[in-house]
């Protein structure tokens, strides 16, 4: 079976284990994906995680369980900026723009006071980065996001949040990165990116072409994990019958 | 007791140019585009707008109203990018105080609270701090010794909400999933204007949901103007979700000045009255 498995279906994968080990918390995914990857790590290995409805709904809703629309708890945006700031939330957010120390942007490109192509805004970024786990989704992984500088500082990366001092880096924990070629991460001595996996079929020197800075890949770097049977039933049948994942990340 | 309601005019005549503005609903949701529409037929110009940005800003700012704006994004949610907003910012058009949606938040509570500033985390490390050079930390005087971000007081002269339902008074019920900020937006006002899909009798609150619905109390209310589909084309559920067809128009247009033109034309030309028969028609054309 696993002999089929789509690109999207390794991101799935590998988005969902971002969140293991967290316990009880709220998963905050930004994007289809994610979404189907904490929908899926609550469905297996993390059914403590909180999820919500994309406004202002905590659902519970199992639907191995039946219905998928309940309740649990509420969550207006004043709720949600609270529980950031208390830290019980790991949120796994876009990045128009991301440099090796994790600094990502999704204001705007070019000089700020007149940008070239304006974006989102710097939205909630800031505070997300300083207060709750971090993590990244790139669904494509390339020199125009993996940039030597950012040119917005929205999320707080380790060497600007060193700079700012001990109030910047005392709930700063920025996790993973996931892209559609690769797991990453922070664990290396200057605390820049790393290779932590390669999707299956993804060469080092695939992913080291699509980064705009040096990127460390170890020779025996691993494979993303395979997902077990159980999990591409949950993905396909029950999760993400639309395939919403495939128009995010298209083989 | 004093009756406080008003038309949209009356509401928006109390605003005048160079005034700051706090426009409260979130993105494309529960924004008060009555309020909004009349104040683009007004000749009020200059303004310093507050808002968790969606298409109230995209129209201020494409009719040349917003001098500075002071939000944190502009969205329209099912389309991400506000494209007046986006356009106004490619061409250098506004002034813009970019900041952290939880500072936001923070310097409305200031304000409400009377404060000069609270402290947040949010800010430190970020290029905010850096377009913002105005933006100051503060130390904490206990044992931690951190310094944290003294995120200015958002006060403001004149604060425009829409809710649900309102008594004559100015009470303000929402019956919606998010309160969003709105009492916030009214208390930190000198005057506030709500609009309401539906003036109620103020006994009648209670049939429609509990206390703790009732979000916007008199006391920090100067107006109240009965604006049935008032949050057009955004949603104010339960009463309505959101106008996707026309918010897809609405983004179509705004990306080509004579399509614009012709949108303008059609739609903001009139009254609140003429607005909701050309989208009727509008849906009648059956998209």
């Amino acid at each position: 079976m696993t002999g089929g498995v789509t690109r999207a279906e390794y991101c799935v994968v590998a988005c969902a284990e971002a969140w293991r080990g967290d316990g009880e918390i709220l998963a905050a995914p930004m994007g289809a994906v994610p979404r189907i990857g904490a929908r899926l790590a609550k469905l297996t290995f993390a059914p403590e995680l909180m999820l919500t409805d994309g406004e202002a709904m905590i659902v519970g809703g199992d639907p191995e369980l039946g219905d998928p629309e309940v309740v649990e708890g509420w969550l207006p945006y004043r709720a949600h900026l609270a529980l950031v700031t208390g830290g019980r939330r790991h949120v796994m957010m876009g990045a128009s723009q991301l440099d090796r120390h994790g600094n990502q942007n999704i204001s705007c490109i070019g000089d700020w006071k007149r940008p070239g192509r304006q974006l989102l805004g710097v939205r909630g970024a800031p505070v997300n980065t300083l207060n709750n786990p971090t993590s990244y989704w790139v669904p494509r992984h390339s020199r125009r996001v993996f940039v030597e500088r950012v040119d917005m500082v929205c999320g707080v990366g380790h060497d600007r949040a060193a700079a700012a001092g001990p109030a910047a880096t005392r709930f700063h924990d920025l996790r993973c990165v996931v892209t559609d070629l690769a797991v990453l991460d922070f664990a290396t001595p200057d605390r820049t990116l790393r290779v932590r996996s390669l999707h299956p079929r993804v060469t080092a020197e695939a992913v080291r072409e699509a980064t705009g800075f040096p990127l460390e890949i170890a020779d025996d770097v691993p494979s993303t994990r395979e997902p077990t049977p159980a999990e591409l039933r949950l993905i396909r049948e029950v999760i993400d019958p639309e395939r919403a994942r495939e128009r995010e990340v298209p083989s | 007791m004093t009756d406080k309601t008003m038309t949209a005019e009356q509401a928006v005549g109390r605003i005048h140019s160079g005034m700051t503005v706090g426009i409260g609903g979130w993105g494309s949701r529960r924004k008060p585009m009555a309020l909004v529409r009349a104040l683009l037929r007004s000749e009020v110009t200059d303004l310093t707008v507050v808002s968790f940005g969606g298409p109230d800003v995209g129209l201020l700012t494409a009719a040349g109203k917003v001098r500075k704006l002071v939000t944190a994004f502009a969205t329209l949610d099912s389309i991400p990018l506000e494209p007046h907003f986006r356009a106004a910012r490619e061409r250098g058009d506004i002034e813009l105080t970019e900041l952290d949606e939880s500072m936001m938040m923070w310097g409305l509570t200031a304000a409400v609270h009377r404060l000069p500033f609270l402290p947040a985390r949010a800010g430190l490390g970020s290029d905010v701090m850096t377009v913002n050079p105005g933006l100051r930390t503060v130390t904490s005087p206990y044992e931690d010794g951190e310094e944290l971000v003294a995120v200015p007081a958002l006060r403001l002269d004149v604060a425009l909400v829409h809710l649900n339902r309102a008594d004559a008074r100015g009470n303000g019920q929402y019956l919606g999933p998010d309160p969003y900020f709105d009492d916030l937006f009214c208390e930190a006002a000198a005057e506030a204007y709500v609009s309401c899909e539906r003036v109620v009798a103020t006994a009648e609150f209670a049939d429609a949901g509990g206390p703790q619905t009732l979000l916007v109390k008199r006391h920090a209310v100067t107006g109240v103007v009965e604006t049935p589909q008032g949050a057009h084309f955004t949603s104010c559920v339960p009463d309505y979700g959101r106008d996707e067809a026309f918010q897809s128009a609405y983004a179509k247009a705004a990306a080509d000045p004579t399509a614009w033109r012709e949108f303008t034309r059609r739609f903001l030309s009139g009254d609140e009255e003429r607005y909701r028969a050309a989208v009727a028609a509008f849906g009648r054309e059956g998209a």
